[in-house]
């Protein structure tokens, strides 16, 4: 049950104890005292929205940044990353094999305030080498989740 | 001026589904929602529609084959052996049609001979009688019941047994019902069929949508029946492919040379491009099917339950994507409970009798929906529910 219950909420957390038991035929309790494990155990870590800032007055910027680092003795990547997830503006970051080390996503108000971010706060971290920003231009796909929305049914009404 | 027309073709009435479909069409309203198709809601996967681009990029747009494109043919036998045990030559016992709905028709016409009865348990896809009349027969109906959960009964097929039946055309997993049937209940069905000397035509199309922990069986694999037996299948369902009309009738030999002949006569070959993502979807789609399987069987109990939440009855449907709740308790007629629900709550559900006179008292609600639409349409059809007990 538990993997069928954390394949559902993976593609829309909104599902409740009482709809995921149905549509699993199970006992309502169980899934909700299952639920309450899984986040327990921190098997689902949290829940969050997909959201098209675009189609609201909302100006916000997206970018995605490689951060060069040198590994410390003892503590490895660990102790840098820490330092960077520190910062609120820091909305993900990933130890990632290949050319760099992290994929740091971040997310600000607008273009200055992100560049201004990289400049002064993580490319001055000690053991950050170098670092190379990218902005998001468009959004097309988040989470599996196409972000202009689904195309329109065009079945026949009745078939 | 004289009459241009075939008079039996001007007194086939037009389908159910049809019918309602003009009002709902007519109501021209946006609020409207429907849970009346009878297709997938998915988009065919992308690595099939790829192959299909694919094919028309290499320029392969000619005329396949009669009988379909050899490689298509042999995944088809590899297919129907890996799933269902059974075994067809892809030479000579293979044809790929313009969806199964052609398959019926051509298998129909290759078997009977004027006045040769078809028989048909209902409720039923629509267009079973009116191919079995083009084919010159003469349909033959089982009114199929509730309580034995639509499934075809041997003590049923008995009765409709005379001395001029010779198809018994059979749709498990069923469209509108939602019904399916083990191998304990083909079993008697399939005996009967060989002490009669019957043929059966089995429309497999719902096949892969079995809800059930055991695998959809096919009434061909049963001793005796493959000589007696066309199966059809196809694409439509199991891959959501339905506007690429690709589906296919496996059959002995004997039975399918004939076929080949009205196929190809009339049809000349199923499409090209749709046969190049027909090989893809049977080699790599089996993730797919089961992906969508999955999501479908999570509607299909969410659906359940609400009904029994409401107080409705429905039985419990276990393959295809219909569920066929009964709503005879509210005193009126499907077609009247049909109508007034699209009028007052503007939703759009099929009456049961679309599909036959035993349909009365049940309407066919499909769930190839979303969930959020599916919960939206069931609160309107609670809130119909309300109102209809508290007259």
């Amino acid at each position: 049950m538990r993997e069928k219950i954390l394949d559902i909420l993976e593609k829309n957390a909104k599902f409740g104890a009482s709809e995921i038991a149905a549509m699993l035929g199970e006992d309502e309790d169980r899934v909700a005292a299952e639920i309450e494990r899984l986040e327990d155990e921190h098997v689902i870590c949290g829940y969050r929205t997909v959201i098209n800032w675009n189609r609201t007055d909302e100006e916000k910027a997206d970018a995605f940044i490689e951060v060069k680092v040198s590994p410390q003795r003892g503590v490895g990547f660990d102790q840098i990353a820490e330092r960077i997830w520190q910062y609120p503006e820091v909305s993900s970051i990933q130890l990632i094999s290949g050319s760099f080390d992290f994929a740091v996503f971040i997310q600000g108000r607008s273009m200055r305030e992100v560049a201004m971010f990289v400049s002064e706060k993580l490319s001055t971290i000690d053991g950050v080498l170098s670092t190379s920003t990218q902005f998001v231009l468009k959004n097309y796909k988040d989470h599996g989740i196409l972000i202009e929305g689904p195309k329109k049914d065009e079945r026949l009404e009745l078939s | 001026m004289r009459s241009p027309l075939n008079s039996f073709i001007e007194e086939l009435p037009s389908s159910g589904i049809r019918k309602f479909f003009d009002i709902v069409s007519e109501m021209n309203d946006p609020e409207v929602i429907s849970l009346g198709v009878g297709e997938p809601d998915f988009d065919t996967p992308w690595h099939v529609r790829e192959e299909g681009i694919y094919s028309l990029t290499k320029g392969k747009t000619f005329y396949s084959p009669n009988a379909g494109l050899k490689a298509l043919r042999d995944e088809i036998s590899r297919l129907l052996d890996r799933k269902y045990g059974l075994s067809y030559d892809p030479d000579h016992e293979v044809m790929v049609t313009v969806g199964g709905s052609e398959a019926i028709d051509v298998a129909l016409r290759a078997m009977l001979d004027p006045g040769d009865e078809v028989i048909i348990p209902e409720p039923a896809y629509v267009s079973y009688k009116p191919c079995a009349i083009l084919a010159g027969g003469v349909p033959r109906v089982i009114d199929l019941r509730n309580e034995d959960d639509f499934r075809l009964r041997a003590r049923d097929l008995e009765a409709a047994i005379t001395d001029r039946s010779k198809v018994l055309l059979i749709n498990y997993p069923n469209n509108p019902t939602g019904a399916i049937m083990e191998e304990e209940d083909l079993r008697p069905i399939a005996e009967l069929v060989i002490k009669h000397d019957l043929f059966v035509v089995s429309d497999e199309i719902y096949s892969e949508l079995n809800y059930t922990d055991k695998k959809h069986v096919s009434i061909a694999s049963l001793p005796g029946m493959r000589e007696r037996t066309v199966v059809i299948n196809g694409f439509s369902k199991a891959y959501a492919m339905t506007g690429w009309r690709l589906g296919y009738a496996a059959a002995p030999r004997r039975i399918m040379a004939q076929m080949l002949k009205i196929h190809q006569y009339a049809i000349m070959c199923a499409p090209t491009t749709a046969q190049y993502a027909g090989i893809e979807a049977l080699k790599n789609g089996d993730p797919d099917i089961e992906e969508m399987r999955n999501e479908y069987d999570h509607r299909r109990r969410y659906l359940l339950k609400r009904f029994r939440d409401m107080g409705i009855g429905c039985f419990e449907a276990k393959g295809a994507f219909y569920v066929f709740p009964d709503i005879s308790r509210f005193g009126l007629s499907s077609d009247e409970f049909a109508t007034e629900l699209l009028h007052s709550k503007k939703l759009a559900v099929v009456p049961g009798t679309a599909f036959g006179a035993s349909g009365e008292g049940h309407l066919r609600i499909s769930y190839a929906y979303s969930l959020k639409d599916l919960k939206r349409a069931l609160d309107r059809i609670e809130e119909f529910v309300a109102g209809l007990s508290a007259r």
